[in-house]
């Protein structure tokens, strides 16, 4: 118990005397999640809504694919990653891999079938009620999808949330296709991995703390703007 | 394209087997309001949303225009009694009707709130929409209407579960987008309502169109067996009719 307490004790120590390298670390994990979020955001919600709105041959068997890989395992889309940045795949010429960009790609991967799921079940709901009149008033199928995105815009906070939960927490994929190099791509789970193994404990708590009071800060942050916006907007 | 007279000849809609529109001929002109009686599950709303496009009939045949087009090019809005509000501002969900129109941003708003000014809900134009009042909500949804200029508009009981005065407002509009030029088809339940409104009658029971008429004549004369046992469960109308 004891070493569990001094464990804790050295971790809020390192936090509290602001630790370099645990900033650095803290840093580039929202870089590289923050990217990957970025991305998810500008594909997944409008992807999730156009399969929402579309009527197309094959739909419900997307909406089905999109559901499952919402659970796709993470080392599975780093060595499917790995394979495309190698030096012998596809895209090696790039010299990406090893690279954050490299991350925010594994990640983006990882976090549009959940973003876009979310999206479609949340605008399918509104569009059932809204598209008579949408048709009514000859708005396009693009018309369609950026006005339910925007109406549906407080509610896909959750989209968004998920998708920042999951790039956040993620470890396989960031680990086969950064390599956890210190001072280049090693992140916050990666480096939680890492320091374990080492016996490191103290740094591997400080870091899981940081991870925790972020992802709690970013979810406080948007229930109180969504709490904010259903007042403000009904 | 001229979208009148709206030619409706033998029009069916029978989902399922069971009939909801049973052959209905109407004719409609350029111009007035024609307000659409009869009890409940007479296909009144099958009949405006057929009408628009909204339902594809089973049978029957409609016409726009001397050409006799099987659809109108545009022109055919229509306003439903739960009219969707977006969660937005006012403003924004009225100039939401011009979103279709090769406007800039700037005129759609501007378009907006010189129509808000007309229905007296300038005020609120920051508000949010789902804030409004079901009254004023219905008004938003007429401008948004209105703004689009149709040719023909269809009202689906738009002042169901609207108190006198919140009702008085939305006829008010109603007159005026008629006098703007605007065709008007409405249903309702009301009776009192009918007479302030309507230029001609149509009364449907059991899916069809039982007759269609003058307002005069529909209260002082009503053909059909239907139509007098419909206007007898409104006695005070009656009697004010008989009496004018």
């Amino acid at each position: 118990m004891s070493a569990f307490a001094a464990t804790f004790s050295d971790a809020i120590s390192l936090l509290a005397g602001f630790d370099h390298t645990v900033a650095e670390i803290v840093v580039l994990s929202l870089q590289v999640s923050g990217g990957a979020v970025v991305l998810g955001t500008l594909i997944g919600l409008p992807l999730g809504a156009c399969i929402a709105v579309g009527r197309f041959p094959g739909k419900n068997a997307l909406s089905v694919l999109i559901n499952g890989l919402m659970g796709l395992p993470s080392v599975v889309v780093g060595v499917v990653v790995y394979l495309l940045l190698s030096r012998s795949g596809p895209f090696g010429g790039f010299g990406l891999l090893y690279t954050p960009l490299a991350m925010i790609i594994a990640q983006t991967l990882l976090v549009v079938p959940l973003m876009a799921a979310i999206t479609r079940q949340v605008v399918e709901d509104v569009w059932q009620r809204y598209a008579e009149e949408l048709q009514l008033m000859r708005f396009s199928w693009w018309d369609s999808v950026t006005t339910l995105l925007y109406d549906c815009r407080h509610s896909l906070l959750v989209a968004v949330l998920a998708g920042l939960g999951r790039a956040m927490s993620e470890v396989g994929a960031v680990m086969i296709v950064g390599g956890n190099i210190d001072r280049a791509t090693r992140v916050m789970t990666t480096a939680i991995a890492l320091e374990t193994s080492k016996g490191d404990l103290p740094l591997a708590i400080a870091l899981g703390i940081v991870l925790i009071l972020i992802i709690l800060a970013l979810n406080a942050l948007a229930f109180g703007l969504r709490h904010w916006a259903m007042r403000r907007f009904g | 394209m001229a979208i009148f007279p709206l030619r409706i000849r033998d029009l069916r809609y029978q989902p399922n087997g069971r009939e909801v529109l049973a052959g209905i001929d109407l004719e409609l002109g350029d111009e007035g309001i024609t307000l659409v009686l009869g009890p409940n599950g007479a296909g009144k709303s099958v009949l405006l949303r057929t009408i628009c496009g909204l339902v594809a009939p089973t049978g029957g045949s409609m016409a726009w225009g001397d050409e006799g087009a099987q659809r109108p090019a545009q022109g055919v809005m229509m306003v439903f009694q739960r009219p969707m509000m977006l969660r937005a501002s006012v403003l924004h969900n009225v100039a939401l009707g011009l979103k279709p129109f090769d406007l800039s941003r700037r005129e759609r708003d501007s378009r907006a709130m010189a129509m808000l000014e007309r229905i007296g809900l300038a005020d609120r134009a920051g508000d949010s929409a789902r804030q409004l009042s079901g009254g004023e909500q219905q008004r938003l949804a007429l401008a948004r209407a209105w703004l689009t200029r149709p040719r023909l508009l269809l009202l689906d009981e738009p002042t169901a579960s609207l108190d006198p005065s919140a009702s008085a407002a939305v006829e008010r509009i109603i007159r005026e987008i008629r006098t703007d030029g605007t065709r008007i088809l409405m249903v309702t339940h009301n009776l009192g309502q009918a007479t302030r409104l309507a230029d001609d009658i149509v009364f449907m029971a059991g899916g069809r169109v039982c007759e269609h008429t003058s307002v005069r004549a529909f209260f002082s004369r009503p053909r059909s067996d239907e139509a007098r046992l419909f206007i007898q469960g409104e006695l005070p109308w009656r009697m004010r009719f008989q009496g004018a």
